[in-house]
């Protein structure tokens, strides 16, 4: 399969890949820092080249019910915002957890709480790993590192989408969004025809309708459906924890940091090498499930664990549950849009752990 | 003569006893029962079937479609 | 005793002159006794079998009295959140073009929490139905203020009369949709005689058919009671709604397409 090489930002690299992927529609509403995902779909016109819908609509909370809509038919159906524009979704994403929608949201996270700034941040873990909305559910939860990755995690996130019917969640960062890096885009693929059997498509030649909701007003059965629910994410958890391992097998200090932070930290990896402190990281490419037990394995093996993610320390909560007491655990974290350099967290490593010694 | 008749029957045991269908007869064929359906209602029953015309009328003001009607020639 | 043998013979299916539609399933509605709702539910059900639409339908169920509407009704649906159904059905319609879509909410759901959603459907002219029951009240949560309660009337939440000093008035929202570009065809009906549910049926069945010709938004208002949360029996809800609500909710077409006249 030919891949096409091109340099793009990331927002761009995403919509391109949507359009290729063969996604049936878009619904957003523009934030800083992701309005180029919209503004690409609708600049090379996503319906003339592949029969995407692309729709701005009046808000998140409209965006997020139109996707309701289309993925209750079965449809790919895909929005994109920002932290102050996902909150606003987050009761369309409660319900399309509780009707088993599958679709792909996508946070081009920027720093809170409240309207923030438009630099980037990961502020956003516990709303997007823990529920966000009401009820008892989990998104899948996916965080790209690189400009690739926004491109990958599209067909990568409906396949686990449909697969579970379940929302999936990219976890980005307007950092991650606005960089420029080169990018391999997969060739033009048709929009499928197909249907899903549970799609809501007019009920044709079906024996029985089919019903999206989300409503279950008797207590023993909704409870049944919270069990299932419960199955499903334990099934998400043994099947599909994504990480990748850098330098770990010999490391003496592991990081733990997904996207940008991971970036950084690969560099300050190099750093502490250079300077004979023996250490590796852990990048979580799912956050939702998380490599709860590959963290716990090399926890055994390392003398301490600095989580490090552009946030007051939300991460660093499921690292340290991990970890289960076995090493200490740290955190280090720049916010307001502030990307820590690598430099910098070596010196938080060696404070935590190297000089005490 | 021939003339035309109509007939009501009504689902009792779905009524729910609103009498809106007693309001809108033209006929009065309708009343309600003194004695209640499974549900707690004074079910509507077609007390006077002589007097039916089959305007549908009850049929078309039930909310809960519990009327079907029929008319001929006889 | 000869004359009820004679009434018996008349029940039979050559005699038929109506019946439930066969699209209604075997369930006793959830709705009060003697609530619009249930009649408005039944004749959509009639139009759509009347007009072979069973195949092609989707339909939007909201939050409020009709939540459990799917339940009744053979065909496929969704079940929106409060208020957005007309955002759900924009997505339905979007990706579906050629099935017949509606939503079906009511006053709180349509006119107070999906104010957004329901002006932006209209003004992007969504080539869907929209069905509105206004009985100006909270039916489901047990009769509380709603946006359409009119001037002095009582609710659990304006339990002296709606104050229009501090609540605020009703909102006539069918008559902003009316102005809207977007939509096609507007008009304001209601349930609460025989000829009333025949003029209602008229107008639903004209908005199913612009639907098909791709004509843009149709939004059918029917005014309605509430028997339990206006605390009357039902027919004297009929009453109280003739007298106070239609005054200021009058019936009739608010828009109609050029050329065409529908006020019959």
């Amino acid at each position: 399969m030919e891949r096409e090489l091109k340099l793009m930002k990331g927002n761009e690299a995403m919509a391109e890949a949507a359009i290729r992927a063969g996604v049936d529609g878009y619904f957003g509403y523009p934030i800083t820092p992701q309005s180029e995902i919209m503004e690409y779909l609708m600049k090379t016109d996503s319906f003339s080249r592949s029969g995407m819908v692309t729709l701005q609509a009046e808000s998140e909370i409209a965006a997020i019910n139109m996707v309701y809509g289309g993925a209750g038919c079965g449809k790919k159906v895909m929005t994109s915002s920002s932290s102050p524009g996902i909150s606003l979704k987050q009761e369309g994403i409660s319900y399309m957890a509780g009707a088993e929608l599958p679709c792909l949201i996508v946070n081009v996270a920027r720093g809170g709480p409240g309207l923030g700034t438009i630099q980037p941040a990961q502020a956003d873990y516990f709303q997007s790993v823990k529920g966000g909305g009401h009820g008892d559910y989990h998104l899948m939860v996916l965080a790209p590192a690189s400009v690739q990755e926004m491109a990958d995690f599209v067909e990568l996130g409906f396949d686990l989408a449909f697969k579970y019917r379940n929302p999936v969640l990219v976890l980005s960062d307007g950092a991650i969004g606005q960089m420029m890096e080169k990018v391999y885009l997969n060739p033009q693929k048709p929009r499928s025809p197909e249907t899903e059997p549970w799609a809501t498509v007019g009920k044709g030649s079906r024996a029985k309708s089919n019903i999206i909701t989300s409503v279950d007003l008797d207590p023993d059965s909704q409870e049944r459906f919270n069990l299932k629910l419960v199955e499903k994410y334990d099934l998400i958890k043994q099947h599909e924890v994504r990480f990748e391992e850098y330098l770990c097998t010999d490391a003496d200090y592991l990081f733990v940091a997904y996207g940008t932070s991971a970036r950084i930290c690969k560099k300050s990896v190099q750093i502490a090498r250079s300077i004979g402190i023996k250490a590796g990281l852990l990048r979580p490419i799912t956050l939702f499930p998380f490599p709860s037990a590959k963290i716990n394995e090399l926890a055994g093996r390392v003398k301490g664990i600095l989580s490090v993610e552009m946030s007051a320390g939300q991460m660093v909560e499921d690292v340290a549950l991990a970890v289960n007491g076995q090493k200490p655990v740290k955190h280090f974290g720049r916010m307001g849009g502030i990307v820590a350099t690598p430099e910098e967290v070596v010196e938080k490593l060696k404070i935590f752990f190297t000089e005490q010694n | 003569m021939a003339k035309i008749k109509g007939n009501i029957v009504i689902d009792t045991e779905k009524c729910k006893g609103c009498e809106l269908c007693i309001a809108s007869c033209p006929s009065k064929v309708i009343d309600a029962a003194k004695e209640l359906n499974e549900k707690g209602y004074h079910y509507a029953y077609p007390a006077k079937h002589e007097q039916c015309t089959g305007c549908a009328n009850c049929a078309i003001v039930c909310p809960d479609g519990v009327i079907t009607v029929y008319k001929a020639k006889i | 005793m000869e004359e009820t043998c004679n009434m018996q013979e008349i029940v039979k299916p050559e005699n038929l002159v109506y019946k439930k539609s066969s699209l209604l399933l075997d369930k006793t509605f959830t709705y009060c006794p003697g609530c619009g709702h249930g009649t408005v539910t039944r004749i959509l059900a009639e139009l759509i079998e009347e007009l072979g639409l069973q195949k092609q339908t989707v339909g939007v169920s909201p939050v409020g009295c009709s939540v459990l509407l799917y339940a009744f009704m053979d065909i496929d649906f969704q079940q929106a959140a409060h208020g957005r159904a007309p955002a759900v059905a924009t997505g339905i319609k979007r990706l579906l073009p050629d099935r017949f879509v509606f939503t079906y909410q009511g006053d709180g759901d349509l006119a107070a929490i999906g104010t957004s959603e329901t002006i932006h459907a209209c003004n992007r002219g969504e080539n869907i139905l929209i069905i509105y029951i206004n009985n100006g009240i909270y039916g489901m949560t047990g009769g509380q203020m709603a946006p359409t309660t009119i001037p002095g009337m009582k609710s659990s939440t304006s339990p002296r009369g709606r104050n229009v000093q501090t609540m605020g008035y009703p909102l006539k929202i069918t008559d902003i949709a009316a102005t809207l570009p977007g939509t096609y065809y507007v008009t304001r009906q209601s349930v609460h005689t025989p000829a009333a549910v025949r003029k209602t049926k008229k107008a639903m069945r004209r908005a199913m058919e612009y639907q098909s010709l791709n004509r843009g938004l149709c939004f059918i208002e029917i005014v309605s009671n509430c028997p339990s949360g206006w605390k009357m029996t039902p027919v004297e809800s009929i009453k109280w709604m003739e007298e106070n609500m239609l005054p200021y909710y009058p019936l009739g077409d608010l828009k109609t397409p050029a050329g065409e006249n529908t006020n019959q």
